[in-house]
This record gives C-alpha cells, sequence and structure tokens, in this order.
C-alpha cells in the first residue's frame, strides 16, 4: 500500500480535518460575527465529505487494515454526518437567539464528528481509542459550551469525569486483551480467539471492553451521566449527543465486538442482553417521573438503547441490520424531536417543563401534530417509522431465539408508551398554556417537519431504507 | 374493479386532506366528513354485489411488494371479512350525523379522527398480510385515543389511557408471535399461512399470544375491565365504533388466523374459551343488573353478547362459526343503535344515570319505539337480528358440548332481565321528574339516524339468509382446513410425515 491509495480511503475524514483547521483560522481571523458563515461552511464541508463517502461503494482498507471502509462504516458514515450537520443547522439559530453564538462551536463540532468517521472506520483497538478520545474530548468542550451557565459547566465537568473513567476502563479492557492475545489488530484477534476460545484473562478483558462501550452508548447500569448531561447541556448539543454521537458509539459497540470476537460470541452476548433488558426497562420506568423535556428523552434514550442492542444480542446479519435501521430512525426521530423541544421558548426563554405544553394542539396545532406524530414513533407505534425499528430488531431476537429478553422488552415498551401518551395527553387533553415564540428558526422548523413527514409516511415505501440496512449489515459477515 | 379495496381502505384519508384543507371551518368539516363516509358506504356496497358467495377464494386481492421479502402489501376479501367491511363502512355515517351537535369543540380534528379511524378499521379486515394487518390493527389505537381523550366525559383521561394500554399489551405479544411465524414459515402472507403447518408446540405459544391480543380486543372475562371505562366516557359516536367495530376485530382474528392456523391449539383451548365466554355470558349480565349508568350497562350487556361469539366460533361447527359472525353483525348493529339511543337522551339531559329518567314514553313516544326495538333485538328476541346469532352458536355449543349450552342459555335469560329492566326505569312509569317535563321527542336528524338501523335489524331478523350466502363458503373451508390440519397432528408420527411428503 502506497501513502497516497490511504490517503484516498481516508478522504472524507481528511476533508473534515482540513475543513476544520481552515474554519478555525477563519474564525480567530473574523471573529464571533462570522459564526453564522462559520456554520454553513461546516455543513458545506460535511456534505461534501458526505458525497465522498455514498460515492465510494468499494471496500477498501488503510495503514495496514487499522482502518476499513466498508458497507457497515459507509451507512453509520452517512448517518452520523446527516446528524451533525443538521444540528449545526440548529445550533447556529439556537445560539444566534440566545445572543450568544461563538465561532468556535462548528469548528469543535466538525472535530467531533471527525472522531466519530475515525471510530467507526476503527478496525484494530489503538485506531478505534484514537478516534474515540477525539470525539470525546470535542464533547466535553460542548457540553460545557455555555461557559456562564453553572448546569451547562456542571454537565461538561460529569461527562468529563464520567467519561474518562469509563475511557481508562475501556483502555483497561484493550490492555488485557493485547496482553492474552499479543494483538490489537481486529483480523487478527479474530482468527487468535477462533482458534485459543475463551480464557479467563480474555473475558476479563472483554467485560472491560464491553462495560466501557455500555459506558458510552448510555446503557443501564451505566447510564447515570445521560439525565444529567442531557439536561445541562445546551439544547442543540444534546440533540448532537443524542443523534450523531450515539450512532458513532453503537457502530464502535458493533464492530469493536463483532469484528475481533465473533469466536466469543456466548461470551459477550449475555453481558449485553441483559444490558439490553436493564436498559429498556429501567429506561420505561424512570422516565414516568420526568417533568423535564430533555430529562424525559433522556431516558427515552436509555430505552431506545436497550432495543437496539437486542439486535445485537441476535449477533446474526438480521440483527445488525435491524439495528442499523433502528439507529437510522432514532437518529431521524430525534433531530426532529429536539428541533421540537428547541421551539419550546416563551418570552424569549426557553423553557422546558412539559407542562408547558399544555393544550399546544390548540394554540399551535401543526407543532402539536408535528411533535405528536415523532412522539408516537418514538414509541415504536404504527403506522410510524418507529415501529418498523422494533420490528425489525425484535424479529432478529425471535429468529435468535432470545424469546425471554424480547418479550421483557416488549412488556417494557408498553410501560413505556405510558409516559409517551403522557406528552399527548398534555398536548391535546390539557386546557392550553400561553402561546410559545413564533420564528425560532426556519433551519429548526425545516428539520422538525422533514423529521415529521418522513416517519409519518415511511411505510408507503419502508423497503429503500431497510435494504440499505441490510447491505451495510452484511458486510460484517463475509 | 382492480384497486377497489385500497380505494376503500384509503379514501377516508383523502377526505383528511380535504379537511385539512378546508382550513378548520366546522360545517365545512361535517360535510366532508358525511359525504366521504357516505361514499364509502356506496362502495362498499358495489363491492357487496360483485362479491361471489359461491367461492371461498379471496376475492379483489391486491399484491405488490412492500416491506421486506415475504412481508408484501396484499389485499383481498372473503366470506369472512366481506360482511364486517360493509358494516364499517355501514356505521361510520350513523357516527356523523351523530356527531352533527353534539361535538362543538374542534370538530375538524374530530372528523379527521374519524376518518383516519375507518381507515385503520377497514384496513383490519381487508389486510392479508400479518403485518399490514398488524399496522391496521394497532394504529386504530391512536385515533380512538385521541376520540375518548379530547371529546369524552369527566374521567376520559383514565379511560383513554387505560384502552390504549390495556390493548397494547395484548397487541405486543400477538407481534412477537407474528415474528415468530414469520421466521417459521419465511412470510407472513395470509392466504400462505393458512396452508401451511405449524409444529404443535409452537401452535400453544403462538395461540396463547394471539388470544392475549384478541381476548383483550373482545373483551372477553377477565380482561373486559378496559370497556366499561372506554365506553362511559367516550363521546357517543366513539361508543358505537367501539361496540360496533373494534369489538369485533378480536372476533375476526380468532377466525381468521386462531381457528385455521393453530387448528390443534385451537382444539386444545376450546374448553378453556369455554368457560371463559360462559363466564363472560353470567357474570357480566349480573353486573349488568346492578348498573346505575345507561351506557354502563349496554357495555356489560356487550361483554356477554361477545361471551356467545367466542363460544360459537370456538364450537367449530358451521352452524357456531356463522352463528359467532352474524351475532358480530347484529351486535354491531344493535349495540352501536343503542349507544345512538342513549346518546339521543344525554344530548338534551346531559346525564346518563338511569334514576335521572323515567316516564319518557309520555313526551317522547317515537323515541321509545326505536328504543324498544333494539332492546328486544339486545336480548335476543325471534324476529329481530339479535335472535338469529345467539340461536345459532347455541345450536353449534350444543353439538360440542350440552353444559356448555345450558349455561349459555341462561345467559339469554338474564340479558331479557337487564335489558327489559332498564327499559322499564328509563321508559316506563310516570313521567315526574321537573327536568323531563320539556323533553323533546326525536328530531328529523335523530329519526334519519335510527330508522334506517331499526329496518335493518328487523330485516337481519327475519331475512338472514344474505348474510349466510356471504359467509357460508368460506366458514366451511375454515373448518375443513381446520380439520385437515388437527387430522395432521393427530396421526401417528410415522404417517404425519408421509402426508407432509
Amino acid at each position: 500500500m502506497t501513502l497516497s491509495s490511504d490517503v484516498m480511503v481516508l478522504l472524507p475524514e481528511l476533508m473534515l480535518a482540513i475543513g476544520a483547521m481552515v474554519l478555525l483560522i477563519l474564525g480567530v481571523t473574523q471573529g464571533d460575527k462570522s459564526t453564522g458563515l462559520l456554520s454553513w461552511l461546516a455543513i458545506a464541508v460535511l456534505a461534501a465529505a458526505g458525497w465522498v463517502v455514498f460515492s465510494h461503494n468499494t471496500p477498501a482498507s488503510a495503514f495496514a487494515g487499522a482502518f476499513v471502509v466498508d458497507g457497515f462504516a459507509r451507512f453509520t458514515k452517512l448517518l452520523i454526518l446527516i446528524g451533525s450537520a443538521f444540528c449545526i443547522l440548529m445550533a447556529r439559530e439556537f445560539f444566534e437567539h440566545e445572543g450568544n453564538a461563538r465561532f468556535e462551536l462548528p469548528v469543535v463540532m466538525l472535530l467531533a464528528t471527525l472522531g466519530m468517521l475515525l471510530m467507526v472506520s476503527a478496525s484494530s483497538f489503538i485506531a478505534l481509542y484514537m478516534g474515540l478520545e477525539l470525539q470525546s474530548l470535542a464533547l466535553y468542550v460542548l457540553a460545557a459550551f455555555n461557559r456562564d451557565s453553572l448546569r451547562s459547566t456542571e454537565a461538561g465537568l460529569k461527562y468529563f469525569v464520567l467519561g474518562a473513567l469509563s475511557s481508562g476502563m475501556l483502555l483497561y479492557g484493550i490492555s488485557l486483551i493485547y496482553g492474552f492475545t499479543g494483538s490489537t489488530e481486529f483480523a487478527v484477534l479474530a482468527q487468535v480467539t477462533a482458534h485459543s476460545g475463551a480464557n479467563l484473562g480474555l473475558i476479563f478483558g472483554l467485560v472491560f471492553l464491553v462495560a466501557g462501550l455500555a459506558f458510552k452508548v448510555g446503557a443501564v447500569p451505566f447510564h447515570m451521566w445521560t439525565p444529567d448531561v442531557y439536561e445541562g447541556s445546551p439544547t442543540p448539543v444534546t440533540a448532537f449527543f443524542v443523534t450523531a454521537a450515539k450512532v458513532a458509539a453503537f457502530a464502535l459497540f458493533i464492530r469493536a465486538v463483532l469484528a475481533p470476537f465473533p469466536a466469543l460470541m456466548h461470551q459477550w452476548q449475555q453481558i449485553v442482553i441483559a444490558v439490553s433488558v436493564l436498559s429498556v426497562v429501567l429506561g420505561a420506568i424512570a422516565a414516568i417521573g420526568q417533568t423535564n423535556i430533555k430529562r424525559l428523552l433522556a431516558y427515552s434514550s436509555i430505552g431506545h438503547v436497550g432495543y437496539a442492542l437486542l439486535g445485537l444480542a441476535a449477533g446474526t446479519e438480521a440483527g445488525i441490520q435491524g439495528m442499523l435501521f433502528y439507529l437510522a430512525y432514532y437518529l431521524l426521530t430525534n433531530l426532529g424531536m429536539f428541533a421540537c423541544v428547541l421551539a419550546m421558548r416563551r418570552g424569549g426563554e426557553p423553557v422546558e417543563d412539559i407542562r408547558e405544553l399544555a393544550g399546544l394542539s390548540r394554540t399551535q396545532p401543526w407543532l402539536a401534530f408535528a411533535m405528536g406524530v415523532l412522539v408516537f414513533s418514538l414509541a415504536g407505534l404504527p403506522p410510524l417509522a418507529g415501529f418498523a425499528g422494533k420490528f425489525l430488531v425484535f424479529g432478529a431476537a425471535m429468529q435468535a431465539h432470545l424469546v425471554v429478553p424480547a418479550v421483557v422488552n416488549v412488556v417494557a415498551s408498553v410501560i413505556g408508551a405510558f409516559y409517551y401518551l403522557r406528552i399527548i395527553q398534555i398536548m391535546y387533553f390539557n386546557e392550553p398554556a400561553p402561546r410559545f415564540d413564533a420564528g425560532i428558526g426556519t433551519g429548526t422548523y425545516a428539520v422538525m417537519w422533514g423529521s415529521g413527514v418522513i416517519s409519518l409516511f415511511f411505510f408507503i415505501v419502508p423497503a429503500p431504507l431497510i435494504l440499505a440496512a441490510g447491505t451495510a449489515a452484511h458486510s460484517l459477515f463475509p | 374493479m382492480s384497486h377497489i379495496l385500497s380505494l376503500i381502505t384509503f379514501l377516508p384519508l383523502v377526505g383528511v386532506a380535504a379537511i385539512v384543507l378546508s382550513r378548520g371551518s366546522a360545517s365545512n368539516a361535517r360535510w366532508i366528513a358525511l359525504i366521504t363516509t357516505i361514499v364509502e358506504f356506496a362502495l362498499s356496497l358495489v363491492l357487496w354485489f360483485n362479491f361471489d358467495g359461491h367461492s371461498a377464494a379471496f376475492q379483489f386481492v391486491e399484491q405488490a411488494s412492500w416491506f421486506a421479502p415475504g412481508i408484501g402489501y396484499h389485499m383481498g376479501v372473503d366470506g369472512i371479512s366481506m360482511l364486517f367491511v360493509v358494516l364499517t363502512c355501514g356505521l361510520m355515517p350513523f357516527c356523523i350525523l351523530a356527531s352533527w351537535e353534539s361535538i362543538e369543540s374542534r370538530v375538524d380534528e374530530y372528523m379527521i379522527a374519524f376518518l383516519a379511524l375507518q381507515t385503520m378499521m377497514i384496513g383490519v379486515f381487508t389486510a392479508l398480510d400479518l403485518v399490514l394487518f398488524y399496522i391496521f390493527f394497532e394504529a386504530g389505537l391512536i385515533p380512538m385515543f385521541l376520540i375518548i381523550g379530547v371529546w369524552g366525559g369527566k374521567r376520559r383521561i383514565y379511560a383513554s389511557f387505560k384502552f390504549f394500554l390495556y390493548t397494547l399489551l395484548g397487541s405486543v405479544l400477538m407481534l412477537l408471535a407474528i415474528l415468530a411465524m414469520y421466521y417459521a414459515a419465511g412470510t407472513t402472507d395470509i392466504p400462505t399461512l393458512l396452508h401451511f403447518h405449524f409444529d404443535p408446540k409452537l401452535q400453544i405459544f403462538l395461540w396463547l399470544a394471539f388470544f392475549a391480543s384478541f381476548a383483550v380486543k373482545m373483551p372477553m372475562w377477565p380482561v373486559h375491565t378496559w370497556l366499561p371505562d372506554a365506553h362511559v366516557e367516550a363521546p357517543t359516536a366513539g361508543s358505537v365504533i367501539l361496540a360496533g367495530i373494534l369489538l369485533k376485530m378480536g372476533g375476526y382474528g380468532f377466525l381468521r388466523f386462531s381457528l385455521p392456523m393453530f387448528a390443534s391449539a385451537s382444539v386444545t383451548f376450546a374448553p378453556l374459551v369455554f368457560v371463559l365466554s360462559i363466564v363472560a355470558i353470567i357474570y357480566t349480565s349480573l353486573v349488568a343488573l346492578a348498573q346505575e349508568d345507561i351506557k354502563k350497562l349496554i357495555a356489560y350487556s356487550s361483554v356477554a353478547h361477545m361471551g356467545f361469539v367466542t363460544m360459537g366460533l370456538f364450537t367449530l361447527t358451521q352452524q357456531g362459526v356463522d352463528g359467532g359472525i352474524f351475532q358480530m353483525l347484529s351486535h354491531g348493529v344493535v349495540s352501536g343503535a343503542l349507544f345512538l339511543c342513549v346518546g339521543v337522551i344525554y344530548d338534551r339531559m346531559h346525564t346518563r344515570e338511569i334514576a335521572a329518567y323515567g316516564g319518557l314514553v309520555n313526551r317522547m313516544p317515537v323515541y321509545a319505539a326505536c328504543f324498544m326495538i333494539f332492546t328486544l333485538a339486545n336480548v335476543g328476541l325471534p324476529g329481530t337480528g339479535g335472535f338469529v346469532g345467539e340461536f345459532m352458536t347455541m345450536l353449534g355449543a350444543f353439538a360440542a358440548n350440552t353444559w356448555v349450552a345450558i349455561f349459555a342459555a341462561t345467559g339469554v335469560i338474564l340479558s331479557a332481565a337487564y335489558a327489559l329492566f332498564l327499559y322499564r326505569r328509563v321508559v316506563f312509569g310516570e313521567l315526574v321528574k321537573p327536568a323531563l317535563q320539556t323533553i323533546q321527542d326525536l328530531s328529523a336528524r335523530e329519526v334519519a339516524i335510527l330508522a334506517p338501523l331499526v329496518v335493518i335489524t328487523i330485516l337481519m331478523g327475519v331475512y338472514p339468509k344474505p348474510v349466510f350466502d356471504v359467509t357460508s363458503a368460506s366458514v366451511a373451508a375454515l373448518l375443513d382446513q381446520n380439520k385437515a390440519s388437527v387430522a395432521l397432528d393427530r396421526a401417528p408420527p410415522k404417517l404425519a410425515q408421509e402426508t407432509v411428503k
């Protein structure tokens, strides 16, 4: 492999890296008033990178196999780029409204996205860790971006401390795995473990690895940081955590257990099943008591993490297909959902209590309708897109004979339906509260409507996205 | 003709779009909804006249690729589903008319919810793919939840949540069973699955999962408790749809899935269903006797009548199943009409308490006559639609198990007791309540609603043949399918293997 061919494989990442640096120089010279321009340029860079990712359809690898581009990476990268672009779009409007637009935001978000793309393509634990840390450091900064707000700085600090802890666990697991197998390359590890089977040291390493990964996706029992961080961070940043960062963390999780340890599936499968069931049950029950919409969505996301992990627990191609589809739907629906949260402003201030939504269907019927569609989609009810996600994931679980976890998860989904219905109740059944402010920004409205319309009409032509997820999943099962 | 089922199923959504575009005017919304539902009714009649009752095959079939391999867009009707489509389309215009004046707030949203609900209900009966069926089956919860919650009575929030969560819990278990069937058979296409033989052990689990869903929907004792709450709190038209159509989805589900696809499990569990049906018939009839609220009384009587349906279906005899279908259709008309009758006096007095009424016959003779006919039909008096279904299900039960028939027959007596007791307390006696002194008899609109239902009720009682002409062939095919499948399981293993080959 020559350097130039390696560079070509890495082209989207290089575009983001160079783009971020150029934007940084521009920002430093032009100051905060250039934030709007920088945001649009960042979106352009993401779109260009997305086009490159989309048009390069052939599997390739670089740096002696430490970095791979396959169908799986392509699918998840596109999701991440879409999520980042729309979050930057919403962040620009949000911070302009708040009057504290700063040019660092699009730059840091680009860097975080770069880290995510590297994570997704990593095919050795070292490369994986580099990408993960680049992403994590950028996210810590983003969480504390409202540096004058106590809640935001608290969120940033909490995220940093707990994130560092989880990175430590991850690294410890990786070092154990390296010590007991002699490699960090996924391909080599797959061969070694297929040959040697499980030994105690390796299993210890695997447990630490999975614990660290569960931390990154926010699964029970490593979920404690999510409600606080999601509530405290500025809303567009929370949207970024929930959408792009979540997809990246999941992609990492899938590849880091499936590529190196297919032979140890029985070992990690047990952990994943337990984590999945616990997440769904806790997410459903804990969300019932929440009144802050961002906290509620945080617990909802814990539940969704559990559903998605059920696909990984199945460990089959159908399971990964269901999971990838689930991530796509989840990203899409949450972009719209957070656009709705951004639209909750009264008297120039954001409001976050769900009781403020009272009677929204009478004061702003279209906003209520969009939010209602997205809420029902998150609850996984047909005929909305969310149902297809649940269908595929549960289907894979049934196919893999994981009947008990599937039953527990669907029963928990009924419990979870309660708090989603409560949002509907507040919007549709209760007496109206005063109107929200108008004119949050066309970009935010566009995201909300795009997401709502796709959720509503998804079942008219469901096959393309499902097939795309299938193709992506297939690349992990050569 | 080739796309008539899709047209019937999705036309109400065109009405929804028209209401949205007409910018929230209440009278526009009412007229658009009425016209849409009348066109729907006409289309359903066209469907009925073009339906070939001699064939047990699915007709008006439409097929297209859709979701995933083995999960396609597949629509069609046979003798079992045909008349449910007509029933749905037939009741809807009455619902719109009944809501004409009684719904004053948020009329456009109300009509949108009803039209969306109509699409989902028709889709349940026309879908020939399990996933498609499930989507319609569960999606119908959303508009009904809103109808109860937004336009309902005092405890509407409690009732709407209870309705939604109860039904959802049943459905999600069915979803897992559907997935298990998909992986066992490789498809969710209903006509293919009808001839697929599931392993008897798997059948048990599948049957139970489907039962969880349909028993809640029917509703069967002891999972019926959501129904009285939902009925009492729902607006009149919501109650009509709930009793008239939504309850029938459970019975339809048993017919379409449980009996033919899980044949030996159905035979195994038939005694369980009989016991639950008899408890429903006797226990809920007794409960109905003690009710103070008119709607609650009719709700409990619905549970009892659905007991006859489940009993008839699981006798697995031609009379029993035919009778069960007939009972569902006639109950759809009669209970719907009874709720409309309650709506008439509720609109005037704004109370549903039996004690608040008495002696209505003195000021409302036309109303009293209509209410009388529907009450007698509810009791199952010969000459009304209610009789034929009850009689035939008991005939079937008698053939299957004499004791079941004997217990069910006591339920008939109890139903006469509570229904006539209700009628006496509300309609007969002296008109002494001061609030009732000025009560008005039926308006022209209300006569237009109730008169056709009176005619249909009596027609169904004296000339039920058109119904059986449609259903018989399909029911016979269903029973043959059931018997063949049971025989396959009961055969000695060696023989069974050869038959499969």
